[in-house]
């Protein structure tokens, strides 16, 4: 049998897929109530009355909800999820809002009627008279604090956190250079085609909650919804159906609708939809990335760090129920494939009156990347190196993994590197894009009166986050192989990759294995799909509970088969006796045996009835045994793992419209043994895409008022297929990690993590201007060139 | 995003059309390829009374060629007429400026004099109107009138057609001899708005020098502005005069993708490089390359 691990098989969710036969969200629950909400038109305001009546006569409307109405635990603010020592000043908003509004988008009144368009026009009659407040807005604004986003909390500061490791000050001061640098990344978000959406069916005679949700985890917002409802978790059952990408937004649960519609299911008794439209998504979903950094870094003659100070400043919105998660990836993901000497890092994140903000894809890391990389290309020009030459003697190498950063990590664990080899990295890197070969294609250009620019982006990135995830594995009396694991999918191609795991672990052919993920009907126990932790995290619990399943089918086939279980294998699907040809039987069949019955349903049963099989002298289910042919079993690690890669980018700027043109693009990957290479590289691809967007494209533009002028994808500017590059160049490395079964590494995020990073060294070599703020336009080009030659003209 | 309630009509004929356009008065919307409208309704921007859908009038669903003009019929698609090959014969720019409106399945329902009557000042089919001084026809129960490009666009998203009017057809003047095309812009995505753009029509004289050299621009002004650019571009030709020149009079408004400056700049720019190609072709036309 081949070995499926490593296949590069196509997905097998593709068929259903392309041919329009998922089921997403909004394919589910067409007998339901919708809602539409009345949201905040202002960025900061206190609420002065609501004004319902004018809806009231509005046909086919069922009911209207504010937060007067809201009782028991629902009336209190929206969980902080994820709490932290430094996060002293935690906010929260409320489902609906209470008295103020915060940013624009805020829901304040809920709308149920017949169907979504009625529900619209009752919301547009609802008027909200709001008594306006002065705007914080952006990361200047926030820290200036000459107004407030919370009146009790001074200086808008949520958190403020500081590691430090040996005596920077001293290494600054010793260091024979010494750079300062300003650096900024804009706000994106993670946009993915669906957004998000809640469907729920209360039960009123069994008291129990269905409910279904576009979430990247069902577990949370089973727990989440449970909590505020006053339920008991297993009367409520999570479902995801299909998901339409998550990104990172749909990790952060539960939002107001989450809970809001299974209330109103509950009080109304009949089913109750939400489906997010794309202005809401924009407005009330989530935000990432806008950050400030200063950085203050020493070295020697040689480029190699001997001290690194940053401190930056983190924008998270106008609540923060996610937690300081994406500045503390930041603060510790920034330092990549190096060693920077002595290190401190301090940030503060910053209320402001915009949308909240939690982790998108990279979470933290572009950012972090982005200020390191950009200090690597400032040494280099300083001591006039090669770029790859700075970053090759500040590389940690192989020989010192696994290496102690002496910091913690974003799940409170010591930040240390399990394995990874980044020497080679660059190595293939160099020979992938021709990174020698450059000056000369640069010069051929030039003739041309082209101008054109090279960069690369190293990073380093945690993955498989704990606490845990866990797997079922149990083989139906027809063989076929039926595989539950909590976490959810968006897109990803778990049922293809956990089904190559299971048809290796468990000897059966891919065909006859079916994984279904994100349903607590199906397995309880989940954290979720975030953080590239799908493959380490559930795939590992899968391998577990495989073999665990294999180990009791070879125990009940040695007994049947009166075989030592060591001289027994399992081949597609087939338990044999090594060298007794002929001596043979199928999983489907021990699964019969497995389970003593006492009733025949058919003719496989009969021959597990009790006048049948099973020694009389003992109980049919032996003490430390159980019935059936399954598996269980969880994964924990100590810590994450951490995965590696590097990008370099060519791109041509036009001399005259400024324009960006990417001409190549260059990926070197290291995330273990891959489990199916097509999927990591449509990873990758995916990933490479929403970088460019993040370089080149996309920005969240509020003005000062805190208007968000850009909700919608005329205008934010999401690249299409057209502007990310035909072609991706992909070499991988496949350093395997200790920490878990597989060896395996996560691949999600990667492909974005270093995209702003390349993308601004390859327009600061173009253009021989500072490149210190991403994303840039051709507008923005334009006027940094028409800066740089007023400042070299005399 | 859902519209409100709205009352809706689909006519069978032109003249049912018109007679339900008179009935409604300002509170008839012409609903044609909906590409712009329908957005603006479901985001609430909008709110007529009443939609009269023109999407059964076949009889308005033409492009021909005729005496000197590409006529095109208000339920012709931008992908029939850029599909056409007579009217791109007839017209190059036609077909040079429809390949940058938008995306194709947007090409595929949008109708392009339903474009010219949404007169977005950053919509190529306006600038193509107004470069070639084409003219539109509206239509009411009492008779037609044509409207020259000149007095068709009123304002940003304003036009000329009044309500109880219907366009029933725009025109485009075929290219004459010895002259040449292009159209150029600078759009931040692929089939985006343009940032700028610059639509160029040069003819020459029977001795091959500059004779007209005219421009017209997107999203630099409220209406689609075209320059007179023949006594900077001089019979030489200097194509970067003509571009100072152009730069000189565009009157741009920053926005969130572009400052005032930049645009101006590229107006210069797309000027320059547009004139070039126009003339490249009329040199070519002229059997003169």
């Amino acid at each position: 049998m081949t070995r499926m691990f490593g296949q590069p098989i196509p997905r097998v969710e593709d068929d259903r897929m392309v041919r329009g036969h998922g089921g997403y969200l909004d394919d589910l629950g067409h007998d339901a109530l919708a809602c539409a909400f009345v949201r905040s038109p202002h960025a900061h305001a206190e609420i002065v009355d609501i004004d319902v009546t004018g809806a009231l006569d509005v046909d086919g409307l069922v009911a209207i909800y504010t937060y007067e109405d809201l009782p028991d635990r629902l009336a209190d603010p929206l969980p902080l999820l994820i709490p932290h020592p430094a996060l002293t000043e935690g906010r929260t908003q409320y489902a609906l809002a209470r008295e103020r509004v915060n940013h624009v988008g805020e829901p304040v009144v809920m709308v149920v009627a017949q169907d979504r368009y009625v529900a619209e026009d009752a919301a547009e009659r609802i008027l909200v008279s709001y008594r306006s407040l002065p705007a914080v807005v952006g990361i200047e604004a926030a820290r200036a604090a000459t107004q407030l986003v919370h009146p009790d909390v001074p200086g808008n500061i949520a958190a403020n956190m500081l590691q430090t490791v040996g005596d920077v000050d001293a290494a600054l001061a010793a260091a024979p250079h010494i750079l300062e640098l300003d650096l900024s990344i804009e706000r994106s978000a993670s946009t993915p085609m669906e957004g998000r959406g809640v469907l729920a069916r209360w039960d009123p005679e069994s008291h129990r909650l269905r409910l279904w949700s576009s979430t990247q985890t069902s577990t949370g917002v089973r727990a989440a919804v449970a909590s505020k409802l006053g339920l008991a978790l297993v009367d409520v059952d999570v479902i995801t159906p299909d998901v339409g990408g998550g990104f990172g937004v749909k990790i952060m649960h539960p939002w107001p609708e989450e809970v809001l519609v299974p209330w109103a299911a509950r009080q109304l008794g009949r089913p109750v939809k939400f489906v997010e439209d794309r202005r809401e998504h924009f407005i009330s979903s989530a935000h990432e990335r806008a950050q400030l950094h200063h950085v203050r870094v020493g070295f020697d003659r040689d480029g190699v760090i001997l001290g690194l100070d940053v401190r930056f400043w983190h924008d998270h919105g106008a609540y923060i129920p996610y937690g300081i998660i994406v500045p503390m990836i930041t603060s510790t993901q920034l330092l990549g494939p190096y060693k920077p000497g002595a290190y401190r890092v301090e940030f503060d994140s910053l209320y402001t009156n915009t949308l909240i903000v939690t982790p998108y894809r990279g979470a933290g890391r572009p950012q972090g990347v982005f200020v390191m990389e950009r200090t690597m290309d400032a040494i280099a020009a300083t001591l006039d190196l090669d770029r790859t030459v700075v970053r090759e003697r500040n590389f940690i190498q192989p020989d010192e993994m696994p290496y102690d950063h002496g910091l913690l990590f974003q799940d409170d664990r010591p930040l240390i590197y399990d394995s990874g080899d980044y020497p080679t990295l660059l190595d293939k890197l160099k020979k992938l894009v021709g990174w020698d070969e450059f000056e000369a294609f640069r010069e051929a250009a030039r003739a041309e009166g082209r101008r054109v620019g090279i960069g690369l982006g190293c990073y380093v990135e945690g993955t498989g986050v704990g606490p845990y995830e866990g797997a079922h594995v149990v083989v139906e009396p027809s063989g076929k192989v039926k595989v539950a694991t909590g976490l959810t999918t968006q897109g990803q191609g778990h049922q293809t990759v956990f089904a190559q795991i299971v048809a290796d672990e468990l000897g059966v052919p891919l065909s006859d294995i079916e994984v279904v993920t994100g349903d607590t009907r199906r397995f309880g126990y989940a954290v979720g799909t975030f953080a590239s932790r799908a493959a380490v995290m559930s795939g590992s619990a899968i391998a577990l509970a495989a073999r665990a399943a294999r180990a009791k089918a070879l125990k009940v086939a040695a007994d049947a088969l009166e075989a030592n279980p060591d001289d027994l294998d399992i081949v597609d699907g087939i338990v044999r006796v090594a060298g007794v040809p002929g001596a043979e039987i199928s999983l489907g069949t021990l699964a019969v045996l497995a389970n003593p019955l006492r009733y025949a349903f058919d003719d496989a049963a009969k021959a597990a009835t009790q006048f049948a099989v099973g020694d009389t002298s003992k109980p049919p289910v032996g003490e430390d045994d159980e019935p059936g042919i399954e598996g269980r079993d969880y994964f924990s690690p100590m810590q994450s793992t951490f995965a590696s890669g590097m990008h370099a980018v060519v791109v041509e700027t036009d001399p005259d419209t400024a324009e960006i043109k990417i001409l190549r693009y260059c990926v070197v990957h290291d995330c273990g043994p891959l489990i199916n290479p097509r999927i990591v590289e449509g990873q990758i691809h995916g990933g490479v895409a929403q970088g460019v967007g993040g370089a080149l494209y996309e920005r969240m533009a509020y003005d000062e008022a805190g208007q968000l002028q850009n909700a919608s994808f005329m205008d934010f500017l999401m690249p299409y297929v057209s502007e990310v590059p035909e072609r991706i160049e992909i070499d991988h490395l496949e350093t395997p990690s200790p920490l878990n079964p597989l060896g395996i590494k996560g691949a999600g995020e990667a492909g974005v993590i270093p995209g702003a990073a390349a993308f601004a060294s390859a327009i600061e070599d173009a253009e021989g201007i500072t490149i210190t703020a991403m994303p840039i336009s051709p507008s923005e080009l334009f006027e940094l060139r028409r800066r740089h030659e007023e400042r070299s003209s005399p | 995003m859902k519209p409100p309630p709205f009352g809706y009509s689909r006519p069978e004929s032109v003249a049912d059309a018109l007679a339900t356009l008179a009935r409604l008065g300002p509170d008839g919307k012409v609903l044609a390829g909906g590409q712009s409208l329908l957005p603006i309704l479901s985001m609430r921007l909008a709110a007529p009374h009443h939609l009269v859908d023109i999407n059964r009038l076949s009889e308005l669903g033409y492009v021909r060629v005729e005496g000197g003009d590409v006529r095109v019929g208000a339920l012709a698609r931008h992908a029939q007429v850029l599909a056409d090959l007579p009217a791109r014969a007839a017209q190059p720019l036609l077909g040079k400026a429809l390949r940058l409106v938008a995306h194709a399945t947007i090409r595929n329902r949008g109708t392009t004099v339903g474009s010219i009557v949404h007169a977005d000042p950053s919509g190529e089919m306006t600038a193509v109107l107004a470069l070639l001084g084409g003219t539109v026809r509206v239509a009411t129960t009492a008779g037609e009138r044509d409207v020259p490009a000149r007095d068709f666009f009123v304002g940003p998203l304003e036009s000329a057609v009044q309500p109880g009017e219907l366009a029933v057809s725009a025109t485009f003047p075929v290219l004459p001899p010895r002259a040449g095309t292009a159209f150029v812009e600078v759009a931040r995505r692929n089939g985006d708005y343009a940032v700028c753009g610059v639509g160029a029509l040069v003819e020459l004289d029977a001795d091959g020098a500059v004779s007209s050299a005219r421009t017209a621009y997107l999203s630099v002004s409220p209406t689609p502005l075209v320059l007179d650019l023949t006594d900077a571009i001089g019979s030489e030709p200097d194509f970067a005069a003509a571009a100072v020149a152009a730069r000189e009079q565009v009157e741009p408004e920053p926005d969130i993708h572009a400052s005032a400056d930049y645009r101006r700049h590229l107006a210069g720019v797309l000027t320059e490089r547009a004139l070039r190609e126009a003339h490249a072709e009329a040199l070519e036309r002229s059997g003169r390359d």
